[in-house]
């Protein structure tokens, strides 16, 4: 196995929204890699449809304390307020910035960003929908996702496209460890790559194919997470996992919010809007987990549709056609390709979908990963975007806060890095850093086990989402305990098929295999512990939030032995007091 | 809405009648192969189900060997561009219903082939990036948006819906027998910025297209608005960008 080394300022890993926002901060001023185990442009930011928040107040009335409301109280109070005002201030910039850039928004007749309804987001504190969400018909994360690499493409960014990491590196122990570098694997060579760098910054986005209904991309397993969670940097809030409502029956493919935004409608078995009993006021626009559990309710109360009672639908019919074909041409060609069904003569069968980890890396505003409950960091270690926990979506994010994340803090770990790496002189690394991986990568292509990684991810997949995902019981959460602890030890007894050095996915998708474990295991652990509801976090058993116990972020670290061991951090507050969350 | 009719998808367990699917698929590892070679598989999928997830499929289950990019699934990435019964088409966004039973899968032709279905597109996207595919605008707007009217907006929106996925560059006949050829790809990534009305450097790029590597290449064959995944008009985008360098006008 061939080994090279190359020597950087700053290497951010992965090249979605986050990577590539943080990049063109950087860039120009920093030697800079981005390495990506994709294209650029084939990053999940791109999937994402409905569009960005921020209160420009192009259409209606609003402001950014309104907008920074609206994100607290549908975090479920667990979100950290500092960091929401931040991000929610600095949307507007970041909104404009994106448009000087290129970005292509649909525009109001006056030629302004138009601004659309979204789940969640409300004008004065809760009194009605507001129009907030700035938006590209429902392709707004392929907008900004090209947006972003075309002005990379212009900067000349030096990108390594389909290098995968695997291990971080880092100079130094305790007090004193700083960050290194990491080892990436060349998908085309199957050579190993050792970077060393004064900066890493993660942005590699989630880990949804831990289930089985997913929203997500094949590739998106938690790589920079999981590499980290092994290398002993504590997980936050892992037991935080979105379900979208809408997804695409028997597929999982997102359905945007936007299509309610736009004026689409929950219908049960009986064409009943449901959701009317739920959240009167917001109605269909609720956010995402109140969303999710009363269609999971519909159907566990026998009101589903179809034969066998288990979806729900999105009624579009009643839209004018134009609106559409204007407003969301993408998800109602999926309708068409994927169920053969014309949305704008029915209803579109639709299910909770695993969609968005509000948990991840830790870190602090300025992207700085924070390893304990004192705001300890790592020095020369970021991260940003859906991989990193700020934390800003806390217990439940809002639709479109997704998109506003990785550019409002991919900008600023981009820039914090930037800062750090000029003030610093260049680490050092003993010889064989690359060591581990090599070793790992050789023991799969000579091993001896039975184990098929395929059997194992699907078996992992149905555990999550039958047992950890939308509603979830004591009961339950042991039962994919089990199941997860099992896994991890056939895990230890893999086989691949691919031997070869040349585009080995057999092998990558074993390595993946193993965060997706981790991770899954990290979630199920803080979920049994955490005896109360609360966002997306809904317990049977607890049914109600606990804020005198459980008002703090979970903290999970992967011990050595490959136990899970939890602990907390305070949740940090500002001007808005914990309330019953009513819609 | 009024529930009358009961429309159940396809997808639907209960109607989840599993179907043969024999598949021959072109594969070529370098280490081993000293040219490509047929090799048949059989799966049992459902009639709903992606020709993306019968690969799948084989990989997971039959032959680990089989390699083919893939992320989304969903026909939004541009990964999993290939010819599938004779046509570039991408995996995830065609289903077996709609292709029927025999699928003949080879890599997308142009680009030289580096394993299986993966090929090189390193050449696609250096041409990608000749065209100054960004924003070029010599205006300081401060701190405030350009304005820019829906028409205007709606004037390149065709053009922006671009996944960068190749289908089109790799069917087009020119580019076959002529890799020098910028290729559709390039020219409707020049496009989406020439009739933006936000951009200054129009002018610029017809010069690059106007070379003998540019737009006058192109034989309008249509193959690549057949191709087009996101149903790009194509060839009237190329032939948008001929009219504006002939007539000077954008």
């Amino acid at each position: 196995m061939n080994v090279h080394f190359h020597s950087y300022d700053a290497v951010i890993v992965g090249a979605g929204g986050a990577g590539l926002r943080a990049a063109i901060e950087v860039a120009g001023s920093v030697r800079t890699a981005v390495l990506t185990k994709l294209y650029p442009t084939r990053s999940h930011t791109g999937a994402a449809q409905g569009g960005m928040c921020a209160a420009l107040a192009n259409v209606e009335e609003d402001y950014w304390e309104w907008h920074a409301f609206d994100t607290v109280k549908g975090s479920d109070y667990l979100g950290d307020q500092p960091a929401i005002d931040i991000m929610c201030r600095e949307a507007i910039d970041a909104v404009i910035d994106l448009e000087h850039m290129g970005m292509a928004f649909s525009r109001t007749p006056q030629g302004r960003i138009d601004q659309r309804r979204f789940g969640g987001h409300t004008r004065n504190h809760g009194e009605a929908p507001v129009r907030r969400s700035c938006y590209a018909a429902d392709r707004t994360g392929h907008m900004i996702l090209q947006t972003l690499y075309q002005q990379c493409v212009a900067k000349e960014v030096n990108f390594f496209n389909e290098f995968q990491v695997f291990d971080v590196l880092f100079e130094g122990e305790g007090k004193d460890r700083r960050t290194a570098g990491v080892v990436a694997y060349e998908l085309e060579t199957g050579d190993l790559h050792v970077f060393t760098s004064k900066g890493v910054l993660f942005a590699t986005g989630g880990y949804g194919k831990m289930f089985r209904v997913s929203s997500n991309a094949h590739t998106l397993t938690g790589d920079g997470p999981g590499l980290l969670f092994k290398r002993g940097i504590p997980m936050q809030d892992l037991e935080f996992y979105q379900f979208h409502p809408t997804g695409i029956y028997g597929f999982g493919i997102l359905l945007s919010e936007a299509a309610r935004g736009e004026g689409g409608i929950l219908r049960n078995g009986l064409g009943e809007r449901f959701m009317e009993r739920v959240a009167p006021t917001v109605k269909d626009l609720a956010p995402r987990d109140m969303v999710s559990r009363a269609i999971h309710a519909e159907i566990k109360e026998g009101r589903g549709a179809g034969p066998s009672k288990d979806y729900i639908y999105l009624d579009l019919t009643h839209l004018p056609p134009e609106q559409i074909d204007a407003k969301l041409p993408d998800i109602t060609d999926f309708a068409r390709t994927y169920l053969g069904i014309e949305p704008k003569k029915d209803p579109i069968p639709i299910q909770p979908t695993a969609h968005y980890a509000m948990g991840g890396i830790p870190t602090n505003v300025h992207g700085e990963v924070v390893i304990d409950g004192e705001g300890t960091i790592v020095p020369g270690l970021y991260a940003a975007g859906e991989c990193a926990c700020v934390s800003v979506h806390g217990a439940n994010r809002l639709g479109t806060n997704s998109l506003l994340d990785i550019v409002v803090f991919g900008r600023r770990g981009g820039r914090a890095m930037a800062d750090y790496v000029t003030s610093v002189d260049h680490p050092t690394i003993g010889r064989g850093a690359e060591e581990p991986v090599k070793a790992r990568i050789e023991e799969l292509k000579a091993g001896s086990g039975t184990e098929k990684v395929a059997e194992i991810r699907s078996t992992l997949q149905e555990a999550m989402t039958r047992d950890a995902s939308v509603v979830r019981t004591e009961e339950s959460l042991l039962d994919s305990l089990a199941t997860i602890e099992d896994l991890k030890k056939r895990y230890t007894q893999i086989k691949i098929d691919d031997k070869s050095d040349v585009f080995n996915y057999d092998l990558t998708e074993a390595l993946e295999l193993g965060h997706l474990l981790d991770l899954a295991h990290g979630l199920v652990v803080g979920a049994l512990a955490r005896k109360e509801s609360r966002g997306a976090h809904w317990r049977d058993d607890f049914p109600t939030r606990d804020d005198k116990n459980w008002m703090k972020h979970t903290l999970a670290h992967l011990e050595d032995d490959g136990s899970i061991r939890l602990d907390y951090k305070p949740v940090i507050g500002g001007k808005y007091e914990p309330m019953e969350r009513k819609y | 809405m009024t529930v009358t009719e009961d429309k159940t998808p396809s997808t639907s367990p209960a109607k989840a009648e599993l179907v043969r699917v024999h598949m021959r698929i072109k594969r070529y590892d370098p280490a081993t192969d000293t040219r490509p070679r047929w090799q048949e598989f059989e799966v049992e999928m459902s009639p709903g189900d992606r020709v993306l997830d019968a690969l799948h499929i084989v990989k997971w289950s039959q032959d680990g060997t089989l390699t083919f990019r893939r992320s989304c699934a969903h026909g939004v990435c541009g990964s999993d561009a290939m010819v599938i019964n004779g046509e570039n088409r991408l995996a995830c966004v065609n289903l077996i219903r709609d292709l029927g039973t025999e699928l003949v899968i080879e890599p997308i032709r142009g680009l030289s082939v580096i394993k299986d279905l993966v090929v090189d597109m390193e050449p696609f996207f250096a041409q990608y990036k000749s065209v100054l595919p960004f924003l070029i605008a010599k205006d300081d707007p401060g701190y405030k948006e350009r304005l820019q009217s829906p028409e205007d907006r709606e004037r390149y929106d065709d053009t922006t819906k671009c996944i960068l996925c190749a289908c089109c560059t790799t069917s087009c006949p020119v580019y076959w027998a002529n890799s020098e050829y910028v290729g559709p790809a390039a020219i409707v990534n020049a496009h989406r910025f020439i009739f933006d009305s936000r951009d200054d450097a129009g002018q610029d790029r017809l010069d690059i297209l106007n070379q003998k590597s540019g737009v006058w290449r192109c034989r309008t064959s249509f193959n690549c608005t057949e191709a087009c995944p996101r149903g790009i008009k194509v060839t009237q985008a190329i032939e948008e960008v001929k009219r504006a360098i002939l007539y000077d006008r954008v």
